[in-house]
């Protein structure tokens, strides 16, 4: 018996390894039109492994104080080797997961994922994206530059407009009134310990539950085989559609590294917290809908400010959005249509504003 | 309860009048208190110049904001809106202050210490026995009644503190207040000297700093001339002047063979080679032989002077250039992506060498501008190469990023030759 039969029974008698690799071979895609969509998500779970990866290397040299989190990060840059290579994998890494975070969601969104039996697998979806957007928002901080001090001081702020709690979670956030030494270090623990623990469970979670329901195919496909069950098209997830995942793997590592090594990611300047806020000041391109928003808004809307309202209406658009599963629940109908007019709309909301926080329409 | 009512005048009825008395005593202008209008603006304010005074100018100025009117200055009975009691002698009326009155007027309160400490115990007290030596103060004394007395520079009844910007002496408008006579060349005609002054102060770097640089430290005419003692600067005074500002650049140059020479020529040191109003920003083309080089002015082709020129010509000239090169290739390694931070902090203090070796040109000996040019050339070295190891980094990046693609490019075409091998099979398999 070779030594690969040897390890595969010794599996096998412990943890019912074969039963797995049946299931594996047997498990299937649909292949159709869209299915380069399918490859999103896996891309978005390949870079946050390399995020933890990369994460890790920098904490062997990151200091998360404020004397000292510049001066490390600037180590990191131009002292420790391939250390620029690391610290710019994991910037640029940061927002291409983001991006295809959100893609990946607007396409499930799009071709109706989350319908029957799959509405957990959306919700365990949606929570993994606000843990991304934590992830984003805590990371920024860390450098301690001055872009991102005062980002972070704008963001809390934001925060801190909700109604009734919001001062408490401004409190919380921040660990006292002001962006301090105490929100760098609860802003590092958030980012090292508490968020890639709640991400773990959760990919975890998301994982499983695609395991047990399959891949979704888009209702027009699925009509399409309906009348022509012979037109039906799939491969198998091991090892055809897993081989086409790597192929994708490796062209976003090539994507990043690219953009690592020609673009590495600027150190700015140290963050001067008695200094005021530079000019222009705006967050990064993924919270950039949200405000010019707040911005779009009055100073006052009857009795409460501007910026309580948009964050009231931002905190129910995306309550409504987690919850689009139980709302769209028929194939056809007016609700149908609602919720696929909403898809639309929340896009074309999302790329518009983003477009004009940039500039690119006039103002 | 028993007793009048307030109709009838009982003890309630009283309050709401005397309540409405006080009120009139409190609030109501004049009622009941001794206040009497000012007589003076109520007609002036309606005259015609040269008579008239605009009462919100007056009122608005720092005389009436510390409580003087007209009478202050004036005498008279403000009181009264009889014209002949308002305006008599026995009321201590001065009518119209001739213009050689004018100083000593103003001298009765601003040289008294005593009664000026209660208004502003800092203020100076010596502004009259200033303009007396002052140039102005001469020749008003000879009866020249056309010089500057007190209200042509200050103002007449809309007299502003000095620190108010809208006061005429405020450093940003003194030029333009001494400009006034100094530039009008008819009025100076009979003084026989130049009128130039403001158009070239205008034009120098001086004014610059003042107006755009909002430097109100930077010098304005009372700055080289005095305010209230104004005379120019004699000849051997001007470095003293200059030095007020300028310690380092003034030090060297007394030390230097420049200032013996100068005085001996009855020339005016700093003015010879930077002039006195229309000081521009020097140029390392105003030391050295070439165009616009003040040292050929005086230097002949051969003369130790015209060497020693050129030679601190040639070293600031190196390193400027050398500073430029620096600075190039490491704008160059940045825009690249590379962090050349560090490299670009260090050469801020080159450009501080390049600065002392400016400022040692005041000694106008090569050796110690050679000192300092040499302590920035060190640098400048070592930033220029550390921009050459930032662009060599980015060409190893570049390379290392090249092959890692070289080898991407083949794991995924790898990968791909593997689905079709092995979905070649699969169908192979099906059609058995």
């Amino acid at each position: 018996m070779s030594a690969a039969a040897q390890i595969r029974d010794w599996l096998d008698e412990r943890f019912g390894w074969n039963d797995l690799v049946s299931f594996l071979r047997h498990k299937t895609v649909p292949l159709h039109r869209y299915s380069y969509w399918y490859y999103l998500g896996g891309i978005t779970l390949f870079l946050f492994c390399l995020q933890v990866v990369t994460g890790i290397l920098l904490l062997l040299y990151y200091r998360p104080t404020p004397s000292d989190a510049f001066g490390s990060v600037q180590y990191i840059m131009t002292q420790a080797r391939f250390g620029w290579l690391i610290r710019s994998i994991h910037a640029w890494g940061a927002n291409l997961m983001i991006f295809t975070a959100f893609a990946h969601m607007f396409s499930v969104a799009f071709f109706k994922a989350y319908r029957k039996p799959r509405e957990l697998t959306w919700l365990s979806g949606m929570v993994l994206l606000f843990l991304v957007l934590g992830f984003g928002f805590s990371g920024y901080l860390l450098p301690w530059n001055t872009l991102a001090f005062f980002a972070t001081t704008v963001g809390t702020d934001l925060v801190g407009q909700v109604p009734l709690v919001g001062h408490w979670l401004l409190i919380f956030l921040r660990g006292g009134e002001d962006v301090t030494a105490a929100t760098l270090g609860r802003f590092f623990a958030f980012h090292v310990a508490v968020l890639p623990g709640l991400a773990t469970a959760f990919i975890l979670l998301h994982l499983l539950l695609i395991q047990r329901f399959g891949i979704s195919v888009p209702p027009s496909v699925e009509a399409r085989w309906k009348a022509n069950p012979f037109e039906r098209r799939e491969i198998g997830f091991f090892p055809n559609f897993l081989l086409r995942e790597l192929m994708a793997w490796y062209l976003a590592l090539g994507v990043l590294g690219s953009l690592a090594a020609l673009r590495p990611w600027s150190l700015g300047t140290m963050a001067k917290p008695f200094a005021s806020a530079p000019a222009g000041i705006r967050p990064e391109w993924y919270f950039m809908f949200m405000f010019e928003t707040l911005k779009l808004l009055p100073a006052r809307v009857g009795f409460m400010t501007g910026e309580s309202l948009g964050v009231i209406v931002f905190g129910l658009a995306a309550a409504l959005w987690t919850l689009l599963p139980f709302f769209d629940r028929d194939s056809r109908g007016r609700r149908h249509r609602w919720a696929a007019g909403a898809v639309v709309f929340a896009l074309a909301y999302v790329l518009a504003l983003t477009a004009y926080g940039y500039g690119v329409m006039a103002k | 309860m028993e007793g009048k009512s307030p109709a009838q005048g009982g003890r309630l009825g009283w309050f709401p009048i005397l309540a409405c008395l006080a009120f009139c005593l409190a609030f109501l202008p004049g009622a009941g208190a001794q206040t009497a209008p000012d007589s003076c603006l109520a007609c002036h304010s309606r005259l015609d110049p040269p008579l008239e005074v605009n009462p919100e100018a007056f009122a608005k100025g720092i005389h009436a904001q510390n409580g003087l009117t007209c009478v202050s200055c004036h005498g008279g009975d403000a009181t009264s809106s009889d014209m002949a009691r308002a305006m008599s002698p026995a009321a201590g009326f001065k009518g119209h202050i001739g213009r050689k009155q004018i100083p000593a007027l103003c001298a009765s309160c601003h040289s008294n210490a005593t009664y000026m400490r209660r208004f502003n115990p800092s203020l100076r007290t010596d502004q009259f026995s200033q303009y007396q030596t002052s140039v102005h103060g001469q020749l008003l004394a000879k009866g020249d009644a056309k010089v500057a007395v007190c209200t042509d520079c200050h103002g007449l009844h809309d007299i502003r503190a000095p620190t108010d910007p809208r006061s005429s002496v405020y450093p940003l408008n003194v030029a333009k207040t001494c400009a006034a006579c100094h530039a009008d060349a008819a009025y100076m005609k009979p003084y026989k000297i130049p009128t130039n002054q403001y158009a070239a102060y205008t034009a120098s770097v001086h004014y610059e700093d003042l107006t755009v640089g909002s430097d109100l430290s930077a010098p304005t005419c009372v700055t080289c001339h005095g305010s209230h003692g104004a005379v120019p600067p004699g000849v051997t005074s001007v470095v003293n002047v200059c030095s007020t500002c300028h310690v380092f650049q003034a030090r060297l140059f007394d030390r230097s063979p420049h200032k013996q020479a100068f005085a001996t020529m009855g020339l005016p040191g700093c003015v010879v080679c930077h002039s006195n109003h229309r000081i521009v920003e020097p140029t390392d083309a105003f030391v050295g032989t070439g165009k616009g080089a003040v040292c050929v002015n005086c230097h002949t082709r051969g003369d130790t002077g015209y060497v020693a020129a050129a030679r601190i010509h040639r070293s600031l000239g190196e390193l400027q250039a050398s500073i430029r090169r620096s600075n190039g290739i490491l704008t160059r390694a940045e825009a690249s992506g590379m962090e050349v931070g560090q490299a670009k902090l260090e050469l801020a203090d080159a450009q501080d060498d390049l600065t002392k070796a400016r400022v040692a040109v005041h000694n106008f000996n090569p050796v110690p501008v050679d000192k300092d040019v040499q302590a920035g050339l060190v640098i400048t070295q070592k930033t220029y190469q550390a921009g050459v190891a930032a662009l060599a980094e980015r060409d190893y990046r570049r390379k290392g990023l090249g092959i890692s693609l070289i080898v991407i490019l083949g794991v995924v075409i790898g990968f791909w030759l593997l689905i079709r091998k092995v979905e070649s099979r699969g169908q192979q398999e099906a059609k058995k």
